[in-house]
């Protein structure tokens, strides 16, 4: 029978097929490839472990890092906020009882989770991997099964290496065409979310494709897949194909010699099948896509940068509009605003949607050789210790230190306001993370999700704005000089 | 996990849409350790403003939930669940759940019952026009009452069969560790393994 690519990924990770119907029928058991652990949503797991005597079943397919938490400074003194320091130090006691690989701050392969794997060559085409972490659909952009698991599911992986799950209902997001300069895989997926609203994608695996997808990098598949959790689907994936194998290759805990060959040779099977088919479509014009924000307090609130705020009254559906209603009110704008006069204090350049080096790349060819606006201050925060570094070796950090930008060390920081980068109340923000909830990076605080390309030139003129609205750069700074 | 048939308690009408869990608990709750302990955390932003829902009586003593669609979207905090249940909520009604927030409800014997939105809109006139009223969730025969209103609810078998015999998810999985070890077995050797650990050699 014809398969999609999520369906075949399933399949091969079958423990024991489910009961069918019935009162008790136990789903589907499927065995997980690859645990992804962090500080946060770890400790209750691991007290469940030892509360009941039972072990870590596979170390071996387990790695931790320390992410959420961490101060993004100062990072070579002991953590200031001792709820902090006591939750690092308790996944770091964890780690040691029960056996599993840890990059603690300081490391070269600390940092956010969802960049850690990918980058160690960890994360491959056709896994399943988890995480206690919604945005873990990141790493569908391998062609890998990947989802958000709470506390509860990580013990459970913990101990038995496998998960129950529902079945899945599949939805091809289709982009064809080509994108236009300063259009970015960042506003693909807001522009998706728009469409389909933060519950479309609700029991749905999503698989992006056309030409639009497969001439995007691994760095830009994995914001596009990031951000499914954020139209409600679980998991979004990637067909696997030559960008991802060259991505892989070389890489830390990629397949090697005989084993690499047997890999490519399976991973190519894993592209759904001409004749599959899947249980809802959406299909989104690349050719035409614009720089897209968000307006209002869920992903889905999001329209063209070249728009205005809409008013409640241009939504049918009551409780779309009262939301909308209490959206203006939370972020203190009117309807009719054009979208490029809104004003911003801060610009986050971060989180494990877009802090990876195709992403500091980009903001700092729009910034170079121009000056930010006074009154903006700009975090960059990399996605991991080896993309700061490697950042720094390409005189990344030269650039966004000579903008006025802070050039922080590496983590999950002013997406979800939970270490010290927090916004003050009132405070606006364009933000390259992936949610722009009420209060989320920081209390009171307001987003705006943006790409790093219109976060960088949001820097420069204040407003909210795309490169397309700057003044040409001063000639001679526009040639790239690569400071190492 | 404790046995949950049927629950009744004082319904609390929450007229709102995508009610994320950073609402449900902000994140600087999340740098403690324990699984208990959040009842201060739920709603807390929303909980400063003296209108709101739960700092009106006699909602204060409400135990289920009646909220708008695409409720818990957004962190797969499993916090937000402990913080509902903590404050003493047994069940939480909506036409539309996040996936990850109904699982994690169904692993902590928090009752994730479906309804339709017509249903949502009748209960939440009920509970409005008559504070207080009581809601029964009866899992047994997956319905809703209040006042004169019975409405049907979707769950599905395998959490409703978990939470009506109290069962241990781990547990019953750990019935097929044989599986398991085949399973085990069969997988390609070009699967990554973190142990040993193999670093970078740049940088």
């Amino acid at each position: 029978m014809a398969k999609t690519l999520a369906e075949k990924v399933w399949d091969a990770h079958v423990v024991r097929k489910g009961d069918g119907d019935g009162a008790n029928a136990q789903p589907d058991l499927l065995f997980i490839d690859l645990h992804l652990v962090h500080e946060v949503t770890s400790p209750q797991a691991f007290e469940g472990l030892r509360l009941a005597g039972r072990k870590l079943r596979r170390p071996d397919l387990t790695i931790a890092t320390e992410d959420h938490n961490t101060p993004t400074l100062d990072i070579d003194k002991p953590i200031a906020d001792l709820t902090s320091r006591t939750q690092i130090q308790t996944l770091r006691n964890n780690c040691a009882e029960f056996g599993v690989r840890l990059h603690s701050l300081g490391d070269a392969e600390q940092g956010i989770v969802h960049v850690v794997g990918p980058q160690l060559g960890l994360t491959q085409p056709g896994m399943t991997v988890v995480c206690g972490d919604s945005h873990t659909s990141t790493h569908g952009a391998f062609g890998a099964l990947a989802m958000g698991i709470g506390t509860s599911e990580v013990e459970h992986v913990m101990a038995t290496q496998t998960l129950s799950l529902k079945p899945f209902k599949t939805m091809a997001i289709n982009v064809e065409g080509t994108l236009r300069p300063g259009v970015t895989a960042k506003d693909i997926i807001l522009a998706v979310i728009a469409k389909i609203g933060t519950g479309g994608g609700q029991g749905y695996v999503l698989e992006y494709r056309g030409s639009a997808i497969r001439s995007l990098s691994m760095d830009a598949r994995m914001t596009i897949c990031n951000m499914s959790i954020e139209a409600g689907a679980r998991a979004g994936m990637v067909a696997p194909d030559e960008t991802t194998y060259a991505y892989m290759e070389g890489r830390p805990h990629a397949p090697q010699g005989a084993d690499w060959d047997a890999a490519v040779e399976y991973w190519n099977t894993l592209r759904t099948d001409e004749d599959a088919v899947f249980d809802a479509q959406v299909d989104l014009d690349a050719d035409t896509l614009e720089p897209f924000v968000t307006w209002g307090t869920n992903p889905g609130q999001g329209v063209s940068l070249s728009e205005s705020v809409p008013s409640p009254e241009d939504f049918g559906d009551e409780n779309a509009k009262a939301a909308a209603e209490r959206a203006l009110q939370y972020m203190g704008l009117e309807a009719g605003t054009p979208m490029k006069e809104i004003r911003v204090d801060t610009v986050f350049l971060g989180s494990c949607t877009n802090s990876r080096m195709e992403d500091l790349r980009a903001a700092a060819d729009i910034i170079r050789g121009r000056q930010k606006d006074p009154n903006v201050r700009m975090l960059v925060v990399p996605g991991s210790a080896r993309v700061r570094l490697e950042a720094e070796a390409e005189g990344l950090d030269r650039v966004f230190k000579d903008f006025g930008a802070e050039w922080r060390f590496a983590g999950c920081s002013m997406c979800l306001g939970m270490n010290p980068d927090q916004l003050e109340v009132g405070e606006r923000c364009a933000s390259t993370s992936n949610r722009n909830f009420e209060g989320r990076q920081g209390k009171g605080g307001r987003t705006h999700l943006v790409s790093p390309v219109v976060a960088a030139a949001t820097a420069i003129r204040g407003t909210l704005s795309s490169p397309s609205d700057l003044d040409p750069a001063p000639e001679s700074a526009a040639i790239r000089t690569d400071a190492a | 996990m404790e046995k949950f048939t049927t629950h009744t308690g004082i319904g609390v009408p929450l007229r709102q849409s995508n009610v994320d869990t950073d609402q449900i608990i902000p994140a600087v709750y999340l740098k403690r350790i324990t699984r208990t302990g959040f009842e201060d955390a739920l709603f807390s932003a929303w909980r400063k403003d003296p209108s709101f829902i739960l700092n009106k009586e006699p909602f204060t003593a409400g135990s289920v939930l009646v909220a708008g669609p695409d409720f818990g979207t957004g962190s797969s905090r499993e916090h937000a669940v402990w913080a509902l249940k903590d404050y003493g909520f047994k069940a939480v009604l909506s036409s539309r759940f996040a996936d990850i927030f109904r699982g994690n409800s169904g692993k902590q014997g928090l009752l994730a019952a479906e309804l339709s939105q017509d249903d949502i809109e009748l209960i939440w006139k009920e509970l409005e026009n008559a504070p207080g009223t009581e809601v029964t969730v009866d899992l047994v025969s997956k319905t809703v009452a209040c006042g004169n209103i019975v409405a049907p609810f979707e769950i599905d078998d395998y959490t409703r069969w978990r939470l009506l015999e109290g069962l241990d998810d781990i547990g019953l999985t750990l019935q097929h560790e044989a599986d398991i070890t085949a399973y085990e077995a069969t997988r390609p050797s070009f699967k990554p393994k973190t142990l040993p650990a193999r670093l970078s050699s740049a940088g």
